[in-house]
C-alpha cells in the first residue's frame, strides 16, 4: 500500500505521516583525511555512494574549466544517513577530494546546515581549500581535527594558528573512527550553526 | 535456452541518459536530499520504463534522491528527470527543499543536537 494511504504506528501521532525534514551536513577535508571514516561510524546504513554525471550542459560551460573533456563525466559521491526522529532525517555527504570538482560542492552547498572541515595534523595544507571555501561562502563549519593513534600532535590552539581560522570557530581534536568522537564534532557544528543565527 | 543473459548487477545495458531519452533536466525541485513518496501503485499497462517501476518500489517510504540513485545505481541526475516523470503523472510526491525556509529554525536545530546526543 502506498506510503500516503497507511497509518503511523499504532498508539503514535494519529495524524496521517508526513514526509520527514532533510539536512545535510558537508564532510570536508583532504584526501585520506577520513572523510568516509566519519561518516561510517555514525551512519545507520552502510555509506552508500550515488554517481552523478557531469555534462556540459548541466553546469554550465564555465564551471567545467579545468575538466579535461567537455564529455560526460562522473563524481561519485559518499554518503550516510542519521535518522533523528520521524519528521527529521540527517544526510552525510562527503565532497569530493579533487579540485576539479568544485562545482560539485556548490552543488552539494546548498542548503547545506554546514560542513565538518577533517584535517590531518600532519598535512594541514591539504585542508587549507576546504576552509577557504566554507570561509568565503559564509557556510557554518567546525575543524575536527583527526587524532590518528590517538596521537595528540597539536593543541586546538595551534591548529586554529596554522589555518588561520577566525577566533569563533570551533576547532575539535578527534578520533572518527569512534561514534561518540563523531557526535561530538557534528553536535558541535550544530551548536555552531545556532551560535552565528543568534549573532544574526 | 531462450532468456537472455542478465547483465550483471553494475553493468549498464544503455547509456544513462538514453532512458530519460536524452533529458537531463529535471525540476530544480530535486536536490539530492530532497525526499519523495509513492501514493499510488502503477497500473502494468502503463506504459513505464522498468526504472520507473524500481524506483517507485524504493520510495515506498520516504526515501531521498541520493538513496534512490545509490540503491537503483542509477546516476542522480537521471533519478530526477525520472521522478519528475512520476510526479507529473501522480504516482509520488516530493518534499522539496525550496518550499521549506532555507535555513532551519532554532526549533529544528535543536531537535537535531537532541537528537545526535540521544544516539
Amino acid at each position: 500500500m502506498a506510503y500516503a494511504h497507511s497509518e503511523g504506528p499504532p498508539g503514535d501521532d494519529p495524524v496521517m505521516p508526513e514526509i520527514p525534514m532533510a539536512f545535510k551536513i558537508l564532510i570536508a577535508g583532504g584526501f585520506g583525511v577520513g572523510k568516509t571514516t566519519l561518516v561510517t561510524s555514525i551512519s545507520e546504513v552502510e555509506p552508500l555512494r550515488t554517481e552523478e554525471l557531469i555534462t556540459a550542459e548541466s553546469v554550465g560551460v564555465d564551471d567545467l574549466s579545468g575538466v579535461e573533456s567537455k564529455d560526460t563525466t562522473t563524481v561519485a559521491l559518499d554518503f550516510g544517513r542519521i535518522t533523528i526522529d520521524q519528521r527529521l532525517i540527517l544526510y552525510l555527504f562527503g565532497t569530493p577530494g579533487q579540485d576539479r570538482f568544485w562545482f560539485v560542492w556548490d552543488e552539494l552547498s546548498v542548503g547545506a546546515l554546514g560542513a565538518v572541515v577533517l584535517v590531518d595534523t600532519r598535512r594541514l595544507e591539504s585542508s587549507f581549500p576546504s576552509v577557504d571555501y566554507f570561509e568565503k561562502r559564509g557556510i557554518p563549519f567546525v575543524v575536527g581535527a583527526n587524532c590518528f593513534d590517538g596521537a595528540r600532535r597539536y593543541e586546538p590552539q595551534d591548529i586554529r594558528a596554522a589555518l588561520d581560522l577566525d577566533a569563533d570557530v570551533p576547532v575539535l581534536l578527534c578520533d572518527v573512527r569512534h561514534r561518540e568522537s563523531t557526535k561530538e564534532v557534528l553536535i558541535a557544528l550544530v551548536e555552531e550553526v545556532v551560535r552565528r543565527m543568534n549573532q544574526g | 535456452m531462450r532468456r537472455p543473459r542478465r547483465p550483471e548487477p553494475n553493468e549498464r545495458l544503455v547509456r544513462p541518459y538514453a532512458l530519460t531519452h536524452g533529458r537531463t533536466r529535471a525540476s530544480a525541485d530535486f536536490d539530492l536530499i530532497s525526499l519523495v513518496v509513492a501514493i499510488r501503485e502503477l497500473a502494468r499497462d502503463e506504459p513505464w520504463e522498468p526504472e520507473h517501476r524500481t524506483i517507485l518500489a524504493l520510495a515506498q517510504h520516504p526515501i531521498s534522491v541520493a538513496e534512490i540513485a545509490a540503491r537503483a545505481r542509477i546516476p542522480a541526475g537521471v533519478v530526477r528527470v525520472l521522478l519528475d516523470d512520476l510526479r507529473t503523472r501522480g504516482a509520488l510526491i516530493v518534499r522539496t527543499r525550496a518550499t521549506e525556509t532555507s535555513t532551519p529554525n532554532l526549533t529544528t536545530l535543536k531537535a537535531v543536537a537532541d537528537g545526535l546526543r540521544a544516539l
